[in-house]
This record gives C-alpha cells, structure tokens and sequence, in this order.
C-alpha cells in the first residue's frame, strides 16, 4: 500500500467498482435522495447569496450519515430542509419515492438546542408528541408510550420534573425520546451533543448508536466531532466552507458495523479515517472550494474507502489494544 | 437571616406608622389652637368646622370614621347617602365589568395581530395613535353614543385596560420561540392545537403582565370616571364628601381604594406566578 495514498480514491462517475461499498446507488437502494437543492437569500443591493446549490445525495434505508462541515456551510439549512421546515429555493428531496411537501411525522428532528418546552414536565414533552402521531389514542395509551420511550433513554424516574430540574445531558435525552416515541422513519439530528461534557456525550452517543441499530433507524446527522462521525456513521458527508458550499466527498466508514467506542481508536482503519476528516476540515475544505478538481460532479462526488493505512499497521502492530486495556 | 430581615423590616414600618400618626396628630392639634375662624363662613362649613378644631381631621377622627365604615358598610339611605362597601361594590362592578370585555376582545385580536405580521403592521398606526389617549377624553363620545352615565364609565374601563393587554399580547405571542414553533410543525399540529398548546403557554406570562398593568390603570380610572359621571362608585362617593367636606371620609375612601387596588394587582401577579415557567 503506497504511503502518499492511504486510501483507495475512486471518482464516482469513473473507476468500475468491485467493491459493493462504494457502488454507485441505484435508484431502487435510495431511501432519501436529495435531488439539485439549492438555498439562496436575498443579499444587500438586489443580489443574491447562494448558501449551496446544486446539492445531491442520496441515503439508503438503515443507514447513518453525518454531516461535516465549518461553521456557517449550510449544514442546518440542509437538515432543516429534509425536515420540511424550510423550503428550498431549487431542487427537490425525495423520500421514499415521494418529493416532501412540508414537516411529517416521519421525519423526526432533534433539535440542537433540545427544544422542550419548558412548562411542560418530561413526560408532559414526550407525551405531546405522542399524542400529536396517534390523535384518537386514549390518555393511558398515551402515557404508556411517552414512558417507554423515556426508559429508553435511561430517564424513569424523572418524568414529573421539568425541563428547568433537568441537566443539559438529560434534556437533550428528553428530546431524543421525544423523537423515538414517535416512531419515526427517519431521525434527523442537528449537533445534538455539541453541548454536552465528553462523558454525557459519549454515554448519549452509546445510547443513540444502540437505539439506531435496534429499530433500524435511517438517520441524518450533523457533528462537529471527527471521533462522534467515525463512532457513528456509515457514510460521512463533507462540505466545503460557505458560502456556496459544496458536497467535497463522501468518506465510507471502513470500521465494521460492530464498534466499541472506547475502543475505536485501536480499529484498524481509525487512523486512516481520522487524519483523512480532520485533513479535510483543516486545509481541503478550503482549498476545494476555491479549485475543485476538473472531474468533480456535484451530481456523484467522488467516495472515498479509506483502508488500513500505515499509521494504522504502526499503531496495531506496536500497542496491541490488549496491552492497553 | 431572611426572616430576620423581614421582622426588622416589619419592625421598621411599624414604626414609620406610629411616627407618622404622631407627626399628623400634633400637627392638626397645633394648628386648631390658633386658628379663628370667621363665624359666617364656620357657619357655611357646618358642624365640622364648629367644633373649634382644625377642620384638618386628625388620626383619631379618621379612625372613627372607619370604625364606623367598619361597622356598617353596607346601609342604604337614599341616592347620596349610601355605605362605603356599597359605593366600592359598584365601582369594582364597573372594573370587573369593563376590564373581562377588554380581555375577551385584546386577547383573541392579539393572538391574530401577533401571528400575522400583515395585520401587525396594518394595525400599527391605529394602536399607535389611540394607545396615548386618556381614556377620559372618550368620555363625551361614550355619554354620546351610549347615553348612560354608569355604561359609559364600563366602556372608559373597557377602553383604557385593552392597549396594554393588546400590546402585551402582540409582543409575546410574536415573540414566540422559534424552536418551540418547529417543534409543533414537525410534530403536525394543526394551527388550533398549536395556538393552545404552544402560543398560548409561551406568550402567558406576557399577556398576565399586560393584564396586570391593565387592571392597575384601570383601577385608577374609575375613581376618575365616577367623579365625573356621578350617581354612584367609590369616585363619587369621594367627590360627593369633598362637597360635604368630610375629609375624614375622603381619607378613609383614599385608603380604601389602595387597598383594593393592591388586592386586584396581588391577585394577578398570583395568576402570573402560575403561569411563568422557568427555563
Ligand atoms: N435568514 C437568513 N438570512 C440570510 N442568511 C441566512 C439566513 N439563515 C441562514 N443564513 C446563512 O446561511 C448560511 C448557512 O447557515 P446554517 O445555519 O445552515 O449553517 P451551519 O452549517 O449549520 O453552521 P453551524 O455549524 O454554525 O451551525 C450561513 O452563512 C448563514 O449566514
Ligand atoms: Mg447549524
């Protein structure tokens, strides 16, 4: 394996592909596709600022994406628009062969900053939302729900408090809740541990990657922290800087589905990944805007597999994860 | 420490009081010594100036005068002689009256106005405008239009407590938090549901501060109204012992109409307390 080239790049309009990974999706895998969006405000003396245009991307069903990208790329524009909160200036999303119209019940956000409402107690939030997905349910129906959906996120015991009595490690588990209690086809999160101390982050993290892979959740996520996409995600988006931000690349998550987070930085592949995102988001999210390579297609931006690189061997090869643990 | 603090700070108004009756009684008891009074116009003052005394009551007169109130409040002696708690009865009629009219009319046209930026800008100007009126300057159009002196004191009411309550309700339904908006839109409610069940929580505690300084200015109306359209009502009833020049009982009515109002704002800052949620 060369040194200079730790990954196996392959531009998605060109290289045949033997791995199934990296395939091009086919029409019929696309649970969500994002089709040409673009988002422009009005800008001072008549013009116009585009935020992005021209966006794609597709998502299979049960997958994890996260969304990477500087500050001020576009990346909550993006989710609220798969939200149906915002409308998109150009370009369609379809979801589950059916352009959206508007917010669904079907879509499940949790908001970055927690959202409660705040004279509602715990259950009093998750019930809200219950009773908002099934209208004619009785009150108990109701309630048994919003609880089951509370113990899933570690919280019995704390339903009568509200929001007020609770840490912000607790509120943002009330809004995960909230979103599963409504058994949603697709969650949508917008850096919701970006508050939180790295223990209450990592317990969430653990907490959302076990409710995700139990309920096959299809997910959109947008991170700021390298470590909580690779923990996280299948696939990891990364934009360009703003404005006019680009989708760059598309990273397919090397580590097996089966990952231990305390462990993760022993995985092979987690070094190759690591320096690949965090090189991005230091120099290339910059550079790439500026010069995008003549074959980018912002239709099928190039997938990169990034593979056990030498950094990787090294590490394995001299702290063997037994040593250290 | 905190409740030391409120036993000194009970001591010390205590204390303030026993000073002040003291300063009033020696001052009005001074003042009786050496005044002559002309015996024609002693005689046009009638008993309380014959009495020798200042006609300037002091702290024991006008506690009689409440003793009596106490006593008594409700006797009935024809249109100009009536008790205290029969003049205050009506007045917080009037009040209660006029003041629920405004509620049930600002609140619905707020919730519309703070909702849609359209009308909250068409509407502007006329708020604007109408919000400064005293509301006493309405009232030759009220005795006008209506033709009743005790329906156009309800309408002044009415009239003066909706700019704030209107304003208040714009502002605090508008400002509703966004988040908490999005949260109701991708749960799908409906716009009846989200108005109760989002809005309304939301802009509560800023309608309740609206609805108390409503009820304050109203409360400082009435008496002002009374004394002009007359008949009955506590603002009368001062006017009407001003003319009888019963200070004792005009004393007696200012503390009374104090501590009413104090009672009608205690009672809302109660209801705000019950609807502000800490975040
Ligand atoms: N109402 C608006 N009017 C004009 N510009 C806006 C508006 N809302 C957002 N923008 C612009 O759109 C761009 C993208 O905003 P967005 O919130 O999607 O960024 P982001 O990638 O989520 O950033 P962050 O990581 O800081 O949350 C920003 O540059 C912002 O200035
Ligand atoms: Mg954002």
């Amino acid at each position: 394996m060369s040194k200079l080239l730790p990954f196996v790049r392959r531009s998605g309009s060109t290289a045949p592909d033997q791995n199934a990974g990296t395939k091009r999706m086919s029409s019929s895998e696309k649970f969500i596709s994002i089709e040409g969006i673009a988002r422009r405000y009005p800008a001072p003396g008549g013009k116009q600022t585009t935020i992005f245009e021209n966006l794609w991307l597709p998502m299979r069903r049960g997958e994890f994406v996260c969304m990477i990208g500087h500050s001020g790329c576009g990346k909550t524009t993006v989710l609220n628009i798969l939200a149906g909160l915002e409308a998109p200036s150009e370009g369609v999303v379809i979801v589950d062969g059916k352009a959206i119209e508007g917010t669904s019940l079907d879509r499940a956000v949790i908001f970055q900053g927690h959202a409660l409402l705040p004279w509602r107690t715990v259950l009093g939030n998750v019930a809200y939302a219950v009773s908002s997905r099934w209208r004619k349910a009785p009150k108990a129906e109701v309630e048994e729900r919003a609880k089951k959906a509370i113990a899933t996120v570690g919280l019995a015991g704390s339903e009568h408090k509200r929001p007020s009595e609770l840490s912000g490690g607790m509120k943002q588990r009330v809004g995960i809740a909230r979103a599963l209690s409504i058994d949603p086809k697709i969650l949508l999160m917008d850096e919701p541990f970006s508050a939180l101390d790295a223990l209450t982050r990592g317990t969430l993290q653990d907490e959302v990657r076990r409710i995700c892979v139990e309920t096959g959740q299809t997910v959109f996520m947008i991170t700021h922290d390298v470590d909580e996409a690779i923990y996280l995600a299948d696939r990891i988006v990364l934009m360009t800087n703003g404005p006019e931000a680009k989708v760059a690349e598309i990273v397919e998550n090397p580590l097996p589905k089966d990952r231990d987070r305390t462990q993760l930085h022993h995985a092979p592949g987690y070094y190759a990944i690591r320096n690949h995102l965090i090189d991005f988001l230091v120099t290339r999210s910059k550079t790439m805007r500026d010069a995008m390579p003549a074959s980018y297609d912002p239709r099928h931006p190039s997938v990169v597999r990034p593979s056990l690189s030498e950094a990787d061997a090294a590490a394995i090869g001299s702290e063997p994860p037994a040593k250290r643990a | 420490m905190r409740s030391s603090l409120r036993l000194r700070a009970g001591l010390l108004s205590l204390a303030i009081f026993a000073a002040f009756l003291l300063l009033w009684q020696v001052a009005v008891g001074g003042i009786a010594k050496t005044e002559a009074m002309d015996p024609e116009y002693a005689a046009l003052m009638g008993q309380s100036a014959t009495t020798g005394k200042s006609a300037m009551p002091g702290p024991l007169d006008v506690g009689a005068t409440i003793w009596k109130h106490l006593k008594d409040p409700f006797y009935d002696r024809g249109p100009n002689d009536k008790g205290i708690g029969i003049q205050l009865g009506y007045s917080i009629g009037r009040v209660a009256l006029g003041y629920l009219l405004a509620v049930a009319v600002a609140i619905p046209i707020g919730f519309m106005i703070g909702m849609s930026p359209l009308m909250s800008q068409a509407l502007d100007p006329y708020i604007q405008i109408l919000k400064p009126v005293s509301p006493l300057a309405w009232m030759p159009l009220a005795l006008y239009t209506i033709k009743d002196s005790s329906l156009s004191a309800i309408f002044v009411i009415f009239i003066c407590s909706i700019w704030p309550m209107l304003i208040n309700t714009v502002f605090g339904v508008a400002s509703t938090r966004r988040e908490w908006l999005n949260v109701a839109r991708t749960l799908e409610v409906g716009p009846v549901r989200r108005a109760f069940t989002v809005i309304l929580p939301a802009a509560a505690p800023t309608i309740l501060t609206g609805m108390r300084i409503s009820i304050g200015i109203a409360w400082l109306v009435i008496v002002a109204a009374e004394m002009l359209v007359g008949g009955t009502g506590i603002g009368y009833f001062v006017w009407n012992e001003w003319n009888n020049l019963s200070i004792t009982n005009v004393i007696t009515s200012i503390l009374v109409i104090g501590l009413v109002g104090m009672v009608l704002d205690q009672m809302l800052a109660r209801a705000q307390r019950l609807v502000t949620f800490p975040e």
